[in-house]
């Protein structure tokens, strides 16, 4: 029972947190509502029933449907407490219920995210654990100027360039959309060398910490091997603040999404956001947004009960 | 060094001066460099950076074009330089205006405790429950291509984190015994935050500044070139970048340098402050 209590902590901090996401995508989505140029009853109803086929008499219909001619503040109750009952509304655009939309790009986000992570866990750790057992040797000094760099450049221009390098001039690697798993590689390396430009320093700083501590030395004057104290010590104990820090990255990740996405015409949610922003499909915008924001959330959670999972310690406090 | 900070120390004040590596002069080297080139802007060439001429798009840089012209035959040094005007004044609008209420509700917060410390980070929590680009995003769709919802929206972002430096850092310093000293001899508040918290976390707010201000830049080039923030003609890096993205095959020389411009700024910011931060 005492092992629950942090767990049910962690759930409530993270569930104020969604309900915050909701609130602040809600109210922004309105306000977006409130500032387009023109009747928004005529454009919800042009959006329904196509151009041709609409006039004054459907875009009355949909004013009084929507309550659109009632007073700002009872407009954004009601907007709130769609959103609060989980009703996202019909994309403005397209007239399809919002939330079939974001089932089908909500996949290939959750694929290009999981792509970065394993890119950047595997370019990350090999780099870092190299450097942090050797400070200041060659593999430390070089990765340090080359994290500096690639901490420098944002990922949509890292995004060009790598499609300007393995797309176009060694056609290596396709360039957009999604048709099999090679199109995956250059998003996911986009985002993935972003993340590992700073996450390979964390693990080289929590490698040479371990390698200092009193812990270790004690474990090699018992009679461990030097190698033995690295692989079933040093990395576990130094893993701990990694993962912590990949919870820092979540907003890297999340933001990075939407910009490579739209870089490389992912069929994802982020794509879809600025599509629907491009648009002004203010349904589409508010229900991408949430997702993205809620997926945000999640991955922070997840990330707090891992940490819990590595580190007995957490559990008892 | 470390007799320096020793001595320090017994004082009670902790001076941190920045000691001057050679990559953080060369940061603050080509810092110089841009602000200078940005405050120039365009006249610095000699070229209007919105005047077409078709017959000349696309050349390579010469006499008249030191970087060339763009596809619709504008001149690209101009461009660049009407870019930085652009960026860096909007990073440093922004990040002066989040730096004052951040640093100061910091302050605040750390020095009454309580309920009032609890409400404000709360708030601050609250900003950035959603990815702060995300945020900046649908601010800025809200009002589209406007140069005042970036303003606004990444103001908003950057001075949660001073907000948290400053409170984090002055909970530490506001319960160091020198300070405690300082109370009880009876001096003010005033002289307490000038000679014990400004000296320890003016550099590390230094830091704070150069990061937002690479973030700002950042932000409004990947807004610009996802076309959701500053709009064409307007000459921006980033709209830039979705401008010439189609004519990489003729002249990958030209999309080259608004991400080369777009680097060296964040590099240099970057380096400015020591390099690497985690984030």
């Amino acid at each position: 029972m005492t092992t629950l209590k942090p767990f049910v902590a962690a759930l409530a901090q993270r569930g104020l947190q969604a309900v915050v996401v909701a609130l602040v995508v809600g109210l922004i989505s309105f306000a977006m509502m409130s500032a387009l140029p023109g009747d928004a009853a005529y454009k919800i109803a042009a959006g329904r029933y196509g151009y041709d086929m609409m006039d004054s008499a459907a875009a009355e219909a949909v004013r009084a449907e929507l309550g659109l001619d009632r007073h700002w503040s009872a407009q954004l109750y009601s907007w709130l407490s769609a959103l609060a009952h989980l009703d996202l509304g019909r994309s403005l655009v397209y007239g399809t219920p919002v939330i079939d939309e974001i089932r089908t790009q909500l996949g290939y986000t959750l694929l290009l995210a999981a792509g970065a992570v394993v890119a950047s866990v595997l370019i990350a750790v090999p780099v870092g654990v190299a450097a942090g057992l050797r400070p200041d040797g060659i593999v430390d000094r070089v990765s340090l100027a080359i994290s500096v760099f690639f901490r420098a450049i944002p990922a949509f221009a890292l995004g060009v360039v790598l499609v300007l390098v393995f797309a176009v001039q060694l056609d290596l690697f396709p360039v957009a959309g999604f048709r099999g798993i090679e199109h995956l590689v250059l998003p996911s390396l986009t985002l993935g060398l972003g993340l590992a430009a700073v996450s390979n320093r964390v693990v080289r700083d929590s490698v040479q910490e371990a390698m200092r501590s009193e812990w270790r030395l004690f474990a090699r004057t018992k009679g461990l091997s030097a190698r033995l104290t690295v692989t079933r010590h040093v990395l576990r104990n130094a893993s701990l603040p990694v993962v912590t820090y990949v919870g820092v990255q979540m907003a890297y990740l999340i933001e990075g999404v939407v910009i490579v996405e739209s870089v490389f015409a992912w069929p994802g949610i982020g794509h879809a956001l600025v599509h629907a922003i491009f648009g002004r499909d203010i349904a589409m915008v508010q229900g991408t947004a949430l997702t993205l924001g809620l997926l945000y959330v999640a991955l922070n959670l997840m990330i707090d009960l891992t940490c819990r999972g590595i580190d007995p310690r957490t559990r008892a406090a | 060094m470390t007799d320096q900070t020793a001595s320090d120390s017994l004082t009670g004040v902790k001076r941190h001066w920045p000691r001057i590596s050679p990559a953080r002069l060369t940061g603050f080297v080509l810092l110089l460099a841009l602000a200078l080139a940005a405050a120039m802007g365009p006249d610095l060439v000699g070229q209007d950076p919105a005047k077409q001429s078709l017959l000349d798009a696309r050349q390579l840089p010469s006499g008249a074009h030191l970087l060339g012209t763009d596809h619709l035959g504008r001149d690209m040094a101009a461009r660049l330089l009407s870019g930085a005007q652009l960026s860096l004044s909007l990073a440093v609008f922004s990040v002066v205006t989040a730096a004052i209420p951040g640093t100061l509700l910091g302050v605040f917060a750390a020095w009454s405790g309580g309920w009032t410390d609890r409400l404000l980070t709360s708030f601050a929590d609250a900003v950035l429950a959603l990815p702060g680009l995300l945020l900046v995003l649908m601010l800025a769709a809200i009002s589209p291509g406007s140069w005042w919802a970036l303003y606004v929206g990444i103001s908003l972002t950057l001075w949660v984190e001073y907000f948290r430096y400053t409170r984090q850092r002055s909970r530490v310093v506001l319960a160091e015994p020198a300070v405690e000293a300082s109370r009880m001899l009876g001096f003010s508040p005033g002289l307490i935050i000038r000679r014990h918290l400004v000296p320890e976390i003016g550099p590390g707010l230094l830091t704070v500044a150069a990061f937002g201000a690479a973030a700002a830049v950042t932000a409004v080039a990947a807004l610009g070139f996802i076309s959701v923030g500053v709009r064409p003609p307007t000459a921006e890096w980033g709209v830039m970048m979705s401008e010439l993205l189609p004519y990489w095959r003729e002249a990958p020389f030209l999309i080259l340098q608004p991400i080369a411009c777009l680097v060296l700024t964040v590099l240099a910011l970057h380096l400015s402050v020591g390099g690497l931060l985690k984030r």
